[in-house]
């Protein structure tokens, strides 16, 4: 049991890691532009397959620097030829409009690699056994994903509460005119943010590509996750989005470690049903079954009794 | 009328009969219905290969009663109601044969639309043909004179995994991990119900059904069947259910056997080789690319030259394929009222060289199966597996007599 709680403990973590390195992008970004980004795990998948391809050509480390800064580029050009535009006609057109995106992305990225999963492997230098805890071999590669995504965490909040960069582009969030005002360049700013956010979540990419599977469907199984994060820590809130991913990686990886049925829950109270009963197949469902709707559960609750999130400051 | 003018008229008449005879008789189209992309696609996406390679084998030779034959293929993304879209595609772009194989939910789909299909269209008749969706639902309680399967079913795959099983005394605890739908779970039941009445020693430490393919991490499944203390798992997985499965318990590295049925699939021998469990793995299947038996080597080695390396995973295909060609030509119609009859009780040499029957009772294609192994080459194995270095081994055959289960199928004949 012991065993279980602690590796399960450290896939949890790991796996919330992966969601916060994509969920600061996409919380970076709401909360500067009002943005809800449709298309932010569709950056996550092209760094996947950019860091696949420089990989092949250049190695795996330059990939993981160059990969994040073309996404990057390629988020600031978004954002400045395509959002900015739609900016005028309102929160429904941007929606639509990042919505669009991540369809053409995921058709560009099958029309460039095809629809197979790609041949995109853990470098040579990382892909050993970092440690044995119970028997189980923890590979070098997780927990490098996980010191990464550490360290992302670290340097985002130094930048965004410590130098000057981070004054402004927390002043522009809440003040805009007046930060347009004292002279500073606010477009710019949104453009510098959703490039840098865009470009985490290509770090993101380049990190899981090898651990999960790279592929043209990559970015719809991870987006709506994405969308729970940032809801759950609170709309804008790098520490909500920290606390979210961690709550939402151990949660998914606990639920499914978890074999009690309603039946057993019903079963603790004395009542037992009748295996042909009404609705006695569903009590019969475990909670490992249920576990990937865990946490849109979650995210129906908060919206309900606390629509700000754990840590946000304005109301969704 | 001038006796050009009727002349030219006459022409164009015989010209028109005959472009459009042409028309309906030129080509014989196929449509493949199956996952094109999504979690299924790499194995979608070979299993057209293998039809596209059939076809243009056939073509080179001439084709069937002299017509093309032409693959259509349809992206279902393992999807019922999407599936049900393509296949009315497929009806309306003239075919009137369906090819699915992945997902049987897909399967259950498509063989309950094409039996209402064919009973509101007389004369526009379609037919089915399954390579590999196995729910043994589908030529038992819901069996249709519609659908011809050439996989072996969930049950006769389970009874001979456990046959070999049986003979393993080394095997004390099993995990079950399966898919959480239709197919999934008549996996776990039936491995239940079988080891029970063949292994009743065998303890059985999980249970576990988890949502098809859409999991990419299932470190916490290895997490929870290595706590559980099983030597052996049984999986009913495919596509990359299987592949990540396999690639998350060779990165904890978990050493415990393995009895699939899919193992062999896009990404499964990378990560057994990966996860250095030589001979560990088990798949059943129909046919493996290292046989001790001529015809099927060529054929691997030819399949794999023109496909990049691609190995030949479907025997079957090519059973199936080679089986509608010749009731086409026997009953001398491509319409499918006229060779269906002709499939029913047909009896042929497989792909891999056995004796294999179409029962006409359930419309189960009946074969030779084997379990077959992962591991380093050794002497008379050309082949490997995914450039991994290692390839497949003949553990056990089961002959084609000993996989005939009963059916419940009460079959509703045309007429």
């Amino acid at each position: 049991m012991l065993e279980l709680i602690i590796v399960s403990t450290l896939n949890g973590v790991l796996y919330g890691m992966l969601l916060f390195l994509m969920a600061s992008g996409l919380t970076l970004i709401f909360s500067m532009m009002g943005v809800l980004n449709f298309a932010h795990a569709s950056f996550y998948m092209l760094g996947a397959f950019f860091g696949y391809q420089l990989s092949r050509a250049l190695g795996f480390w330059p990939a993981l620097l160059i990969a994040p800064v073309l996404v990057g580029a390629l988020g600031a050009l978004v954002e400045r030829y395509g959002l900015r535009t739609v900016h005028r006609h309102g929160h429904v057109a941007e929606l639509l409009f990042t919505f669009g995106l991540a369809f053409v992305v995921e058709e560009v990225v099958q029309m460039l690699w095809g629809r197979l999963p790609v041949d995109y492997r853990v470098p040579p230098s990382l892909d050993f056994t970092a440690f044995t805890i119970f028997s189980t071999n923890y590979p070098a590669y997780k927990l490098f994903e996980l010191l990464t995504a550490i360290a992302i965490f670290a340097v985002l909040l130094l930048v965004l509460t410590r130098t000057r960069a981070g004054l402004i582009i927390q002043a522009a969030l809440t003040h805009p005119d007046m930060v347009a005002m004292l002279g500073h360049n606010v477009p710019r700013v949104f453009m510098l943010a959703f490039g840098v956010g865009t470009g985490l979540a290509a770090v993101a990419g380049v990190i899981a590509g090898p651990a999960l599977v790279t592929q043209s469907n990559m970015a719809g199984l991870l987006g709506p996750i994405l969308f729970v994060v940032v809801v759950v820590g609170g709309l804008g809130s790098l520490a909500g989005a920290f606390v979210a991913s961690l709550l939402i990686g151990l949660v998914q990886t606990f639920a499914v470690a978890m074999n009690v049925s309603i039946g057993d829950l019903l079963a603790l109270f004395g009542t037992h049903l009748a295996p042909d009963a009404f609705f006695a197949e569903i009590t019969q469902v475990t909670v490992a079954q249920i576990a990937p709707i865990v946490p849109y559960l979650l995210l129906v609750l908060i919206l309900i009794f606390r629509p700000r999130g754990l840590f946000g400051t304005r109301e969704t | 009328m001038s006796r050009t003018m009727s002349r030219v008229l006459a022409f164009a008449w015989i010209g028109l009969a005959a472009s459009t005879a042409l028309g309906r008789a030129d080509t014989l189209k196929i449509a493949y219905v199956d996952p094109l992309s999504g979690g299924g696609a790499s194995v979608g996406q070979v299993g057209l290969e293998h039809f596209q390679y059939i076809a243009d084998q056939v073509n080179a030779k001439g084709g069937v009663l002299g017509m093309k034959v032409e693959i259509l293929g349809y992206d279902d993304k393992t999807n019922p109601q999407e599936a049900l879209v393509q296949v009315q595609k497929a009806i309306d772009a003239g075919a009137r044969i369906i090819a699915q194989g992945n997902g049987s939910s897909v399967g259950a789909a498509i063989e309950d639309f094409v039996a209402k299909y064919d009973d509101r269209n007389p004369g526009k008749e379609v037919v089915y043909i399954n390579y590999a969706a196995v729910d043994p639902s589908l030529t038992n309680a819901k069996c249709s004179y519609w659908h011809f399967r050439w996989d072996a079913n969930s049950d006769i795959k389970m009874e001979a995994l456990t046959n070999y099983i049986k003979t393993r005394p080394s095997i004390k605890k099993v995990y079950l991990i399966n898919q959480d739908y239709s197919f999934g779970q008549s996996v776990r039941t039936e491995a239940r119900k079988m080891l029970a009445q063949k292994r009743p020693d065998i303890q059985i430490v999980g249970d576990e059904l988890h949502p098809l393919l859409k999991i990419t991490d299932f470190s916490p499944y290895i997490a929870k069947i290595k706590a559980s203390g099983a030597d052996s798992v049984i999986s009913g997985n495919w596509g990359q259910d299987i592949a990540l499965l396999l690639k998350a318990a060779a990165d904890a590295g978990l050493q415990a056997d393995w009895y699939t049925y899919y193992a062999g699939g896009a990404g499964g021998p990378t990560a057994i080789r990966q996860a250095n469990l030589p001979d560990r793995v088990f798949a059943i299947v129909e046919g493996y690319p290292n046989i001790d038996y001529a015809p099927a080597r060529e054929a691997e080695k030819e399949f794999r030259t023109k496909l990049n390396g691609q190995s030949l995973w479907y025997p079957r295909v090519f059973n199936m394929m080679s089986m509608v060609f010749r009731a086409i030509e026997e009953a001398k119609s491509a319409d499918p009222v006229k060779f269906a009859p002709k499939l029913e009780g047909m009896k042929v040499t497989t792909f891999d060289g056995g004796e294999g029957f179409m029962r006409a009772a359930d419309h189960q294609f009946f074969q030779d199966m084997f379990v077959v192994t992962f591991g380093p080459l050794g002497a008379d194995q050309p082949f490997d597996e995914e450039h991994t270095g290692w390839g497949t081994k003949l553990a056990g055959k089961v002959p084609a007599d000993q996989t005939v289960l009963p059916t419940t199928c009460k079959m509703q004949r045309p007429g």
